[in-house]
């Protein structure tokens, strides 16, 4: 062996005169503290968004009382009698409209998940599922288009309406959105069983479905319930698909085939219409408050649901 | 079991090993993660270029203590230490000390080799590299020498530019010595270095540890009882984080002091 | 067991309606937009501005509004999302505040789009005096973009081997010099691919940038950022909904439908068949 020791020394270079300006600890830390911050900075845009909405959304008050707001039955900002900043209607609007979209989708959903995960080879699995997730990146607008095009002729014509666009055709527009996220996640819940409660349910006797509805189904049913919440979420929060489909009359809803007007397509329509700095402007921020807080709270609940699914199934 | 532990300036005299002076000296050293206790009052010497062999049940804390040496248990959440280890007199536990300039002084090979995805060259000049070394020429003659020393300069001199992962396992292995000797460690830490190598692979690393003791002080653990005693000086047994005997190689597993460490030198356990 | 096999045949056959539905649903609406859009794509339809009040002429405005509200986009997304995926990854213990920044992510990923929309408002429009803009718009899709950025790019992170940090820092590099030479190298394409996928959706999002810059009808191209600017989608909400002569522009409106589509799609298939790539390279 070559004394490459030796030749070190005669190159008369070493690693080790390298000075520094600052120590190699202190320099990490600086790092270290940038990144940090740009990790709390998430922090900040979600306290920024709460505390913005909240800011001006409290000069509303003002001029219309807070059970006014929540209960009142009437919107009507722009009435030259007397104006009514009620969000009862809208809010019974999202949640029929919301409810509907969850009829539709959640027996589909965890049924197309249990297709994937327990009776489609992979073969297929493999085709399918990229298939789903390209069902997800159908931008919404794109879906409420089609709500007017398609779905709104079909339903006046099976229920012989003037036309289609109403809470129905907005629930079967979200049924369709919420899908990829309710198989997704409820396929990943299935899959996550440990096999050994399938086969210990096939070996007494049990047949491949009786297994799935009686002892997987079960065993992922937080993991399916928090699915279905985040699926809720986006179908609250949906604005376009809505706007575009629902028909979006501000009264209080009738019917599935009455048109209606969910909290998010009010701002959508409204915001544009009204000068800034406004009592009805910042009725509007209320009404974003109210829907922040209600999607806050879903994804807080289905987050929960899956946190502790995570922990149970490590 | 701290009395357990061997002077080894008593027990160098009846050994033919030189009695160079000590480089690294391991004082009263705990160890912890979070609550768990993984190292209790270990104490012990080690001489210049020597090797010292780290055996022991698994679990029994070989591996960390080895990584203490470079600190790389830093990286680990939760983890807390007590005592001193001294190299050339310096704990290397000291707030003023630079841990990078500890890690390059403390070369250190992994279980599992971990060749870069880059090149055979890059990987050997990686550590020059990230070091501020600009000089081509000097970082080609040391990635040369490098390879030399791993042994492995023959091999791959006509294919310095293919991926490291072209190697076979022993090649990559001696690939990461290499890498290690680039930055002209002194001390150099082995965990389990002919782990995952076929026989003959093995064989030509321990080969090259021979060598490289000329150079360095070396550090190995290893889980293999005839590869302790065919490559080390001295031995170190540890079990359940105490160091229960330490001493010349030859001593430990021929006539050792405690029952246990014969019960596994002479593998009725473990 | 007879009635077991039965109950299994109609229950599997149930499953697999499901499955067919979802199908069936992406068919139709791919169906639908493809024969009724093509006839309406001509290179005029692509290449000029909208005429005689929107009822002839193209959307090469909107496309081109639409792409610079995406570099926008990008340019605070991808940024700010892989330098916290770094910090959350790389430098991140576990604790309280490492928690809340996870959950804070979690919860600004199920924000509605909307009430994006209304903060962009306050933030950029009216707070920052950005006004109406493609700037505005831009920040406020960034903003809703940043969580799938963050989580796309830890994904790519966490599968770079620790070895590759391991036997950096043994070899005395400092903790930011193993992450950027030995950990980013191959952590950077990963990401990209995924944040491609989070841009895709932003291009296609309309309630952001409904009152933050998108603009109902601009006869020139925007010149600049502070300029108001015609988006895809707000164009094919406008067409489909708010225009004088609906019946007459639905075959245009089919047509943006189509390009939004297709542009959003090609998004995706360039992000998955980078991953391919990417997979492939990894493996050799």
């Amino acid at each position: 062996m070559i004394h490459f020791r030796k030749t070190f020394m005669e190159l008369n270079v070493s690693v080790k005169e390298k000075k520094r300006f600052l120590s190699s600890a202190v320099q990490d830390k600086i790092v270290h503290y940038i990144f940090l911050l740009n990790g709390i900075f998430t922090v900040i845009i979600l306290i920024g968004i709460f505390a913005l909405l909240f800011s001006t959304a409290i000069p509303t008050f003002k001029e219309v009382d807070l059970f006014g707001f929540l209960a009142g039955l009437e919107w009507n900002p722009t009435s030259y009698v007397k104006e009514q900043y009620g969000i009862v209607p809208m809010l019974v609007s999202t949640f029929m409209v919301t409810l509907g979209a969850l009829a539709i989708a959640i027996p589909i959903g965890i049924g197309a998940a249990a297709y994937l995960s327990d009776v489609a080879s992979p073969k297929v699995r493999e085709i399918v599922k990229p298939v789903v997730e390209l069902l997800a990146g159908i931008p919404s607008v794109v879906i409420g288009f089609l709500g007017i095009v398609i779905v709104g002729p079909f339903l006046a014509k099976v229920f012989g309406l003037y036309n289609g666009l109403n809470a129905l055709n907005g629930s079967i527009l979200l049924a369709v959105m919420a899908l990829p996220t309710i198989i997704s996640i409820s396929e990943d819940a299935l899959s996550s069983v440990p096999q050994s409660y399938d086969q210990a349910s096939l070996a007494l006797g049990a047949s491949k479905w009786q297994t799935v509805v009686r002892v997987k189904i079960p065993a992922a049913l937080s993991g399916i319930i928090a699915a279905c919440m985040l699926g809720m979420g986006r179908a609250i929060g949906e604005t376009m698909t809505v706007l575009m489909a629902t028909g979006c009359a501000p009264a209080m809803p009738e019917s599935f085939l009455g048109p209606v007007r969910t909290l998010t397509s009010t701002i959508a329509i409204e915001l544009g219409e009204v000068a800034y700095n406004t009592t009805h402007y910042y009725a509007l921020f209320a009404v974003g408050l109210v829907l922040f807080i209600i999607t806050f709270i879903v994804n807080f609940i289905s987050d929960t649901i899956l946190h502790r699914y995570e922990k149970v199934h490590r | 079991m701290v009395d357990s532990i061997v002077d080894i300036k008593t027990t160098t005299k009846a050994d033919k090993v030189s009695t160079n002076q000590i480089k690294i000296q391991v004082k009263h050293f705990n160890f912890y993660y979070d609550t768990v206790q993984a190292l209790k009052n270990i104490q012990m010497d080690i001489r210049m270029n020597t090797v010292v062999g780290i055996i022991g049940p698994s679990g029994c804390g070989k591996s960390t203590f080895l990584r203490c040496f470079n600190r790389m248990n830093d990286t680990i959440n939760g983890i807390r230490y007590e005592g001193v280890i001294e190299i050339d007199g310096r704990n290397i536990f000291d707030k003023t000390l630079d841990v990078v300039d500890l890690r390059r002084e403390v070369g250190m090979v992994f279980q599992k080799s971990n060749p870069f995805p880059k090149s055979i060259f890059e990987n050997v000049a990686y550590g020059l590299k990230i070091n501020g070394i600009k000089d081509q020429n000097f970082i080609a003659e040391r990635v040369e020498y490098s390879l030399r020393g791993a042994a492995l300069w023959d091999e791959v001199k006509d294919r310095l530019n293919k991926s490291a992962f072209a190697l076979s396992g022993g090649q990559q292995q001696r690939l990461c010595i290499a890498r290690a000797l680039a930055v002209e460690p002194e001390v150099l830490l082995l965990d389990e270095p002919a782990s995952a190598l076929d026989p003959i692979a093995t064989a030509k690393v321990e080969e090259l540890i021979h060598e490289l003791k000329k150079k360095y002080t070396i550090l190995i653990v290893t889980h293999n009882m005839q590869q302790a005693a065919r490559v080390s000086d001295y031995t170190a047994f540890f079990m359940m984080g105490e160091l229960k005997e330490y001493d010349v190689t030859n001593k430990i597993f021929t006539n050792p002091k405690e029952k246990i460490t014969e019960d596994y030198v002479t593998g009725r356990f473990g | 067991m007879k009635n077991k096999n039965v109950t299994q045949f109609i229950g599997f056959m149930f499953l697999r309606l499901c499955i067919v539905l979802v199908i069936g649903a992406l068919c139709i609406i791919l169906y639908d937009i493809f024969s009724k859009g093509l006839p309406a794509i001509s290179w005029e339809f692509l290449t000029e501005s909208p005429k005689k009040g929107m009822t002839e002429g193209g959307i090469w405005p909107a496309i081109v509004g639409t792409f610079f509200v995406t570099v926008i986009t990008a340019l605070l997304s991808i940024p700010l999302g892989m330098g916290c995926a770094i910090y959350l990854n790389e430098y991140a213990k576990d604790g309280k505040l490492t928690r809340l920044i996870r959950m804070s992510i979690r919860n600004l990923s199920g924000v509605p789009s909307i009430v994006y929309g209304l903060f962009g408002v306050v933030l950029f429009v009216q707070m920052m005096h950005l006004d109406t803009c493609i700037l505005s718009s831009g920040l406020t899709l960034g903003l809703m973009t940043l969580p799938w950025t963050i989580t796309a790019s830890e994904e790519a992170l966490k599968s770079v081997p620790q070895s590759y940090r391991d036997g950096s820092l043994a070899l005395g590099a400092t903790k930011w010099q193993s992450i950027q030479t030995n950990v980013l190298p191959y952590a950077v394409p990963g990401m990209l691919t995924g944040t491609i996928l989070g841009l895709a959706r932003a291009a296609g999002e309309t309630a952001p940038i409904l009152f933050t810059g998108a603009a109902f009808f601009l006869p020139f191209l925007p010149k600049n950022w502070s300029d108001q600017f015609m988006a895809l989608p707000y164009h094919l909400y406008i067409m489909s909904t708010q225009h004088h002569a609906i019946a007459e522009v639905r075959p245009l409106a089919y047509g943006t439908a189509l390009v939004l589509i297709v542009l959003v799609f090609l998004m995706n298939l360039a992000a998955i068949i980078a991953r391919y790539k990417l997979r492939k390279i990894r493996l050799e």
